[in-house]
């Protein structure tokens, strides 16, 4: 389908691409291995995070929580909050983000270009200055809704609803899925579906491992998991450092002409890791992985060009998926 | 048999502000007891009184969670690489404060 009624009819049945050349070679005879990337960054504003944006506005509006001319006030670090900001405009509400300051200059000014609204949180408060600069906002508008994405079951609901029969339906011989662990409502909602429908999938998380700035508490006990989090739901979850998250993003676009953020080259990683192990054993594979967004928000990070020790420096402390 | 762990910042103050430590042991298990025995106290950061793993603690093996691999009965091998962080990433901070904001 190629004709739809408005933009926000438009999210979601992304195409899901084979990457015949970085897909692993297997011995002659074996079955085959392959990769396919879902380009989430097809959606309206160019991320996976549409769907979700979509969806709980929506669940919202259905439930009389949200109406006409409310404020949306949304702690983001980025795709969730542009993506918002486009669905908020489109369905009349206003949009206020609050993100830390340490996000890519593209991020914000998409934002603003969309309308939103931006109240910067200090980087080197690290949490503890995010908490107290959300409870201060809070507290002087009681008024204002709040979607929250990490607790929010319409997260999860848009993918088990979209993202999993898409990719069931392009691809049903499928045996593994890979996406990012953030909110983990991609994760939570692809895999339920997924698991109900194909037996023995494997459902696998890759997770952004930041600089040392990101980890910034004071004590364990200021640690957090999102509460949709169920890790029933997954099979493996890989913690991918920013060196090797760089290297396949860098792959994506040299090998398979596929430009895209940096925490996609974090997921391949994750998914040529399954891949391998499937050529080892012997077995054939379908990895389907999702590309996330595309890599225009992140070039002034520099971390597209020079070397992998650059690019590692340039988004130590940056919040790079 | 030499396993390398990756100490996050918080928890320095035991390792005498090393990143990087080095322990032994055939499963997770052992290697927290005998990183104990060298660093004292860092046991009941990772390890609740219930002797399980704690919520806000993460620890990998080769870049893979334990949770996956059989928690702390996960078994290890000489050169294995051993990352513990604090369970905070992906959108930490969008997340944090969004949980102040709801009172959570």
């Amino acid at each position: 389908m190629a004709r739809y009624e408005s933009l926000l009819d438009a999210c979601g049945g992304t195409p899901l691409v084979g990457l015949p050349r970085l897909s692993p070679t297997v011995p002659e005879g074996a079955p085959p291995v392959r990769l396919w990337a879902k380009l989430e960054d097809r959606n309206p504003t160019g991320s996976i995070k549409d769907r979700a944006a979509l969806f709980m506005v929506r669940e919202a509006e259905e439930s009389g929580h949200l109406h006409p001319g409310d404020t949306i006030l949304e702690p983001t670090s980025g795709n969730t909050g542009i993506a918002l900001a486009m669905v908020a405009k489109l369905r009349g509400y206003r949009l206020v983000c609050v993100m830390p300051e340490n996000v890519s200059a593209e991020r914000i000014q998409l934002l603003r270009m969309y309308g939103a609204e931006i109240i910067f949180s200090p980087a080197a408060g690290g949490s503890n200055q995010a908490v107290a600069t959300a409870k201060q906002i809070a507290a002087e508008h009681p008024d204002w809704k709040m979607l929250f994405q990490y607790g929010n079951p319409a997260n999860a609901r848009a993918h088990y609803e979209t993202t999993g029969p898409e990719l069931l339906h392009d691809l049903p011989t499928i045996t593994h899925f890979v996406a990012g662990l953030g909110t983990t409502g991609t994760l939570m909602g692809t895999g339920r579906f997924l698991k109900e429908k194909v037996d023995g999938i494997q459902i696998v998380a890759a997770e952004p491992r930041y600089g040392e700035l990101v980890y910034g508490l004071r004590n364990i006990d200021e640690g957090y998991v999102p509460e949709l989090y169920d890790a029933s739901v997954l099979d493996r979850r890989f913690s991918v450092g920013t060196r090797d998250a760089v290297l396949r993003t860098r792959q994506l676009v040299e090998v398979e002409g596929i430009f895209a953020g940096f925490s996609s080259g974090a997921i391949l990683h994750a998914a040529l890791a399954v891949a391998h192990e499937a050529v080892k054993a012997g077995k054939g594979a379908d990895v389907a992985f999702v590309i996330a967004d595309g890599g225009w928000k992140y070039l002034s990070t520099g971390a597209y060009g020079g070397t992998l020790n650059d690019a590692e420096e340039a988004l130590e402390g940056q919040l790079w998926a | 048999m030499a396993i390398e762990v990756r100490v996050p910042t918080i928890l320095r103050s035991y390792t005498g502000g090393a990143k990087i430590v080095e322990g032994s042991g055939e499963s997770l298990s052992a290697l927290i007891d005998d990183l104990d025995a060298k660093h004292n106290g860092f046991k009941g950061r990772l390890i609740t009184p219930e002797g399980g793993l704690h919520k806000f603690v993460n620890i990998y093996v080769n870049d893979e969670d334990v949770r996956f691999l059989g928690a702390l009965d996960a078994k290890l091998s000489d050169g294995d690489s051993i990352t513990i962080l604090p369970a905070v990433a992906g959108g930490a901070l969008g997340f944090v404060a969004a949980a102040a904001l709801l009172g959570r």
